[in-house]
């Protein structure tokens, strides 16, 4: 099993959340992973964007036109990190319009929950909805439950299972 | 921490070197903070619990101190750790380049990250250069695991030949996660115990030359420890007389990569752990058995210069980039040349994406602000930290290294005085980079009677790195209480008269305050002004809860004139495209009202929430 996938948004988005819970995803059913993160000055709502890679990798960086998955939570991140992506990837896009890729307001879904920073797990959520991770929706939660802090941990697990139901 | 009893976690490089310094036995482990080593302390202070021996860690005034601070617990026999980024090897670089000649007893680790790219540093350094230039072995990882198992044989390396020795990750390994396998902490039992040698710990130039003699020779010896020699990984002959030579993480990204394009095991490839010193009968053993070479390294040209080999390609005849990461794109197009490959198709051009600038609330944006408004014409040297972000407002016009600005201030002042008028000279500094280097700077400027404003930017946090403690809070590393030192008296004892402090969220007082000091540096009997802007970092949860919030709002007769988007630049406002009106983010807005007083027809209000 080989996986390659980035998640993108900008500083202040939970994108590293959001990568650590898929990469614990890889680690809790015992498969290699690395990632990289953007941390630093651009996490000051710069542009940011992690890679993950599940399986026998000796880089955490993703070469142009290798991902198979992309996640974002910032739209105009598209045109900056689509270059990343497969020509037959998926990505996945937080976003309130119409356009390229699987759409979602998760904002907006986060927003009625209670804070804008959920649409990331939202987002997880109907990505592993479209089976476009190699992770299982069990696994996401126990991952979440592992990372998140413990008075969050509920409102986390409402966030993903939005996303998980959503259309 | 129930955590540390599983084998394999999932840890960030800075992470797991954290857990290599705990397995490793260190007892003192001092840092200063800066992006891509700062995590590194934290996950020590993080798993201090784990450690079997007493622990002492701190975050130190800066890397010079955290650097000495380690060293003589090491002439105590004890294992010891200072932790900087590359940069900071230079403010530690005094101490640093004597130990090599004086060395060490227990084990003296420094962990010096790299920032190639960069990503967040004023410079591209080496510190592998660096070590060669201070006679220092250095080790290069190319995974968060590897980095915990040098750091390891970094301490033996260190106690063997008793020298000091460096582990150097770069960015790419600090802020990478891999799972990583841990062990329990080594149960060392030693207790401090200095044996007084004033040839060596005091060592006047007459005793000098020998230890300058003895370092050599330890680093030949070195430089053949088997355990650190570069690993071969054979090819099956397909590319006979040609290898590949690489190091860190570039490392990775061509075993990747030769997988990718079905090459895997058919070139000889060696992964160069301990750049310095470098074996020479490694870079002979090269020199015989092949007529090409590609050297891949990270950032200049170490292992290249070693080998002196003269099939060598690399950084040195420009068929490696010479500056910038070695990405795995990168790396693509330098094999493909090499071997003859077809190009990877061209890259899409690089597009940057959304700029990083203050958060919604922060109150330096709003110093800036009334600095740039006051003083439209004014000179504005700053310094490293969030607040470099000012450059956004037009507010910082210089940016150099950790506590230049007050020099820097002082320099424009007396150049400007040699020709009569003086533009105003507004230097920000934040408050952990004013213990940092601000201090001897303030003191320079006073008795070299520079008339300028320096504003200290008080967040009571080192907010950049993730918000460690600053001297004036009083927490030490590991959240215990300690001595409280107060910018006000130690400003006072540097000599400067004029001090005021104020929250820069009150803007009538703020600018009226920068008025009266930019009078005080104009007036006979005036001199430098000090004004400490005074407001919690907004990262902290504890300063938002503690404030007042407002829904700030957009009244019909917003004239459309962009000021609080371009020139306030807070990044919850925007121009909706639709009404060419300004526009409040919902999302990101905090309801701080610092935006209010910057509308020129008062269009920007606030509404109780």
């Amino acid at each position: 099993m080989k996986q390659q996938i980035i998640v993108s948004g900008i500083g202040g988005q939970g994108v590293l959340f959001l990568t650590r819970v898929i990469a614990q995803a890889a680690v809790a059913r015992g498969l290699p992973v690395l990632t990289s993160e953007t941390h630093g000055m651009a996490q000051r709502g710069g542009t940011v964007l992690s890679t993950i890679k599940v399986g026998p990798f000796a880089s955490p960086l993703i070469r142009a036109g290798q991902a198979d998955v992309g996640l974002l939570l910032w739209e105009n991140n598209l045109p900056v990190h689509q270059p990343l992506l497969k020509g037959n990837g998926t990505v996945l896009i937080n976003a309130e319009n119409q356009g390229e890729g699987i759409r979602i307001d998760a904002s907006k879904i986060a927003r009625q929950l209670g804070n804008a920073v959920l649409a990331n797990l939202v987002l997880l959520g109907l990505a592993v909805r479209q089976k476009s991770l190699f992770c299982s929706a069990q696994e996401c939660e126990a991952a979440i439950r592992e990372l998140a802090p413990s008075k969050f941990v509920e409102q986390n697990i409402e966030a993903f299972r939005k996303g998980l139901s959503a259309k | 921490m129930n955590k540390m009893n599983k084998e394999i976690q999932l840890l960030m490089g800075n992470e797991a070197i954290g857990q290599g310094l705990i397995e490793a036995g260190c007892q003192v482990a001092a840092a200063y903070p800066g992006t891509p080593s700062t995590e590194i302390l934290q996950a020590v202070i993080d798993r201090r619990d784990a450690a079997v021996e007493p622990l002492h860690v701190e975050w130190s005034v800066n890397e010079k101190i955290a650097f000495e601070v380690a060293l003589a617990a090491s002439y105590t026999g004890k294992r010891a750790a200072a932790v900087m980024k590359q940069v900071g090897l230079n403010v530690a670089a005094d101490p640093f380049m004597r130990t090599a000649y004086l060395g060490v007893k227990g084990g003296l680790l420094a962990v010096v990250a790299d920032d190639p790219g960069p990503h967040s540093s004023q410079n591209e350094q080496d510190t592998r250069l660096f070590c060669m230039q201070a006679r220092v072995p250095v080790l290069d990882p190319a995974s968060p695991a590897e980095a915990k198992e040098l750091v390891a044989a970094a301490f033996a390396l260190s106690e063997k030949y008793q020298v000091v020795t460096v582990l150097r990750p770069t960015t790419r390994i600090c802020h990478s996660r891999q799972n990583v396998p841990t062990a329990a902490p080594l149960e060392l039992r030693r207790t401090a115990n200095f044996e007084k040698d004033p040839t060596r710990w005091a060592a006047t130039p007459a005793f000098l030359p020998a230890l300058h003699r003895k370092l050599n020779a330890n680093l030949e010896q070195i430089a053949c420890e088997a355990a650190l020699q570069p690993r071969l990984f054979a090819g099956d002959g397909s590319y006979p007389r040609l290898a590949l030579v690489a190091s860190g993480i570039v490392y990775g990204h061509l075993l990747d990569l030769l997988d990718e394009l079905g090459l895997a095991g058919k070139i000889d490839l060696y992964q160069v752990i301990m750049p310095y010193p470098l074996n020479p009968r490694f870079a002979e053993k090269l020199k015989s058995d092949y007529d090409r070479l590609l050297v891949l390294e990270e950032t200049y040209p170490v292992i290249e210069l070693l080998l002196a080999h003269p099939g060598a390609r690399g950084k040195q005849n420009g068929a490696v980039p010479r500056e910038g990461e070695l990405t795995p794109d990168v790396v693509h197009q330098v094999l493909a040349d090499f071997l003859g490959l077809p190009q990877p198709a061209a890259a899409a051009a690089e597009r940057r994406g959304q700029r990083p600038s203050l958060c919604p609330g922060c109150p330096h944006r709003a110093a800036f602000y009334s600095i740039k408004q006051c003083f439209p014409q004014g000179i504005f040297p700053s310094d490293i930290g969030c607040y470099t972000l000012g450059m956004n407002l037009g507010a910082v016009n210089t940016v150099h290294c950790m506590g230049a600005c007050i020099s820097q201030g002082a320099g424009f002042y007396q150049a400007y005085r040699q020709d009569g008028e003086v533009p105003t000279i507004v230097v920000t500094i934040g408050d952990s980079t004013f213990f940092h280097a601000g201090i001897p700077a303030l003191i320079n400027a006073v008795i070299q009677k520079a008339r300028i404003i320096v504003v200290i930017l008080d967040n009571a946090t080192t907010a950049m790195t993730g918000g460690q403690p600053v001297p004036h809070l009083g927490i030490a590393a590991d959240g215990s209480p300690t001595r409280a030192i107060a910018i006000e008296p130690l400003v006072r004892a540097c000599g400067v008269d004029f001090l005021e402090v104020c929250d820069p969220y009150d803007k009538p007082a703020f600018d009226a305050l920068l008025r009266k000091a930019d009078r005080h540096s104009r007036q006979p009997d005036g001199g430098l002004a000090v004004i400490i802007s005074r407001h919690g970092c907004i990262m902290d949860r504890r300063v938002r809860d503690s404030q007042e919030s407002f829904q700030v709002s957009v009244a019909a007769h917003c004239s459309g004139c962009k000021i609080c988007v371009a020139a306030f630049e807070c990044p919850a406002l925007s121009i909706d495209p639709a009404t060419g009106k300004a526009l409040v983010d919902r999302d990101r807005c905090i309801g701080c009202g610092t935006c209010i007083p910057v509308c020129p027809v008062t269009a920007l209000g606030k509404e109780a929430k």
